[in-house]
């Protein structure tokens, strides 16, 4: 029976690879899903199938508990996706925590002899990151979905960092006592100091964290989960967990580096550096004035283009904008105009986000194109048209030295012929840093929602095609 | 440490160079699917909940399990389902213009 399990196993790390090598293509990634998911089901099914195994009443009930609440998450709107992956993390994080607690207590009651140095420091770091995890997506679910408790700016304090760090050091203590003694009296009392730190520390990671930055954090998050499922591996001698956790943290981390690679910034200078507290140097330097365009006049600009540029960022995302800019698509279609989209690796909350958004809205992911392709061609575009996005269109990357986003690669907008930036009101965008496109000479502003300019912009297209 | 240790350690490390190499490979336009995707793998904690809610352990133990079987169970389920119905959006101009056709 061991034999077999072992196989199934085996099995179900192979299907889990080919997963995410299907991934590759969007023209194959559907068959990574029903690798993964046949990858589980086998998993489960021989897992459930070992002797040891009872109380099946039980396993039944979580299981459709599960199913009742996982399929109403999965039907979110596409908007809301950033929020239901933190939100996932969460639940992980937790699974974790809970296995990781009840395999202690498991392991006193058949003797302490089982709690090897190898197991507890496993163990431990199970629990640590899965309780971490937990809170600390929570905290990021509730930033995504703006519930009014838990605040959006970077809350900060004095001496954050140092008080942070000297909890982390006496979590630290207390782990090595309990890797020492784990069978002795006081155990039950020091895992529990654990549980809550681990708590804590999600708490305390993510308050100075800004909205900016959720793409790094999700993704840092989603390694975190994973990590903590290859510790239970360790605990449980469990190679399929140490895998399928393997990939996840891996995923995790290659997409938190793309992520700080795309802002020009560190891990430390992500997670301790408070970014947004920045304060604004520049205010009241000198009065500088927007030109305002009208959508009659933006869409006058945009028939008369050969080849047009959309940028779009989180506020295409707030303003659910992304049907709307369909529509504008097949209305500059029509016309033989050369449309295509540049996507900046960090717009919106999480990596991916706008790529998905415009699919969802059936642009052909042919034409969704990366910032490195399309910054080279930004001169022989005759308009740029940015959707809500502000900081990776800024200019100031490239020539501000004292800008807070200095160095951080950009969509090169501003070398467009000209640029129309839509923008909800005229107060700077999330990082609170002032944004040179906008004053540029080349550069009309379409303030309003950017679901209601668009619409106005396809209206006026789509008006005028008759009078030719 | 024993040899049993080792081992595990070692599938770690060989895991964790596999990921590195596939997942660098995922397409760009991916992303959000590919940590849909990766959550629904990672809930593969489920194995542990099982063995944990399926033992003989006393009853409060059983309930931790229970929890996690079904924290774990959400992760899968919704993970699998959304990264499906994120994927399915992504077509190619032929593809979209065939899908309208139909309709």
């Amino acid at each position: 029976m061991v034999g077999i399990t072992q196989f199934a196993y085996i099995v179900a790390s192979a299907l889990f690879i080919f997963a995410l090598h299907w991934m590759n293509t969007p023209a194959t990634a559907r068959k990574g899903v029903w690798a993964g998911v046949a990858a589980t089901t086998i998993a489960v099914v021989f897992t459930w199938a070992q002797p040891g195994v009872s109380h099946h009443v039980w396993i039944v009930l979580a299981i459709a508990a599960g199913f009742l609440v996982g399929v109403p998450l999965s039907r979110v709107p596409l908007t809301a996706v950033p929020q239901r992956t933190a939100l996932s993390h969460a639940f992980g994080g937790a699974a974790a925590g809970l296995v990781g607690t009840a395999e202690f207590y498991l392991g006193r009651l058949d003797g302490s002899e089982h709690l090897t140095t190898f197991r507890m420091v496993a163990l431990l770091a199970e629990v640590l990151l899965g309780f971490l995890t937990l809170t600390g997506s929570l905290m990021a679910a509730g930033k995504l979905q703006e519930v009014k408790w838990v605040p959006q700016r970077p809350v900060t304090y004095p001496f954050q960092n140092v008080a942070n760090l000297s909890l982390f050091v006496i979590a630290l203590g207390i782990a090595a006592a309990l890797v020492l003694h784990p069978g002795a009296t006081w155990g039950p009392l020091a895992f529990s100091a654990i549980i809550v730190l681990s708590l804590l520390f999600g708490v305390l990671l993510i308050i100075p964290i800004g909205g900016a930055d959720m793409p790094t954090v999700i993704a840092i998050l989603n390694a975190y989960a994973g990590l903590s499922a290859v510790a239970m591996g360790f605990v449980l001698d469990n190679k399929l967990l140490i895998v399928a956790g393997a990939l996840d943290g891996s995923s995790g981390l290659i997409l938190a580096i793309i992520m700080c690679k795309a802002m020009n910034r560190s891990f430390a200078n992500v997670l301790f550096g408070a970014f947004g507290q920045v304060p604004h140097v520049k205010a009241g330097a000198e009065e500088k004035v927007y030109k305002s365009e009208t959508p009659e006049g933006a869409a006058q600009a945009l028939e008369q283009a050969n080849f047009v540029v959309i940028i779009p960022g989180y506020g295409m995302a707030v303003a659910q904008a992304q049907h709307k800019v369909r529509e504008l698509y097949d209305q500059l279609k029509k016309r033989g105009i050369k449309v295509k989209f540049a996507i900046h690796p960090v717009a919106g909350r999480m990596p991916g986000h706008m790529n998905v958004l415009l699919a969802e809205a059936d642009i052909p992911y042919t034409d969704l194109v990366e910032m490195d392709e399309i910054n080279p061609d930004m001169p022989q575009v005759d308009v740029a048209l940015v959707v809500g996005a502000n900081d990776v269109v800024n200019p100031a990357a490239r020539t501000d030295k004292t800008s807070p986003i200095y160095g951080m690669p950009i969509i090169d907008a501003d070398k467009a012929r000209s640029v129309f930036a839509i923008k909800r009101s005229k107060n700077p965008g999330f990082a609170g840093i002032d944004n040179a496109l906008y004053f540029a000479d080349a550069t009309w502003m379409l303030f309003g929602d950017a679901k209601t300019v668009i619409g106005e912009l396809v209206k006026e297209l789509a008006g005028g095609s008759g009078m030719h | 440490m024993t040899g049993e240790m080792w081992s595990t350690l070692f599938v770690f490390v060989l895991a964790s160079f596999i990921g590195l190499g596939v997942i660098r490979r995922v397409s760009r336009l991916l992303h959000t699917p590919l940590m849909s995707l990766t959550n629904a793998i990672s809930a593969i904690a489920v194995v542990g909940a099982i063995i944990v809610t399926g033992s003989d352990a006393p009853i409060a133990i059983r309930v931790l399990g229970a929890v996690a079987l079904f924290a774990s169970t959400t992760n899968i389920v919704s993970g699998f389902l959304i990264t499906d119905r994120m994927l399915k959006m992504f077509k190619t101009i032929e593809k979209r213009d065939e899908g309208k056709g139909k309709a």
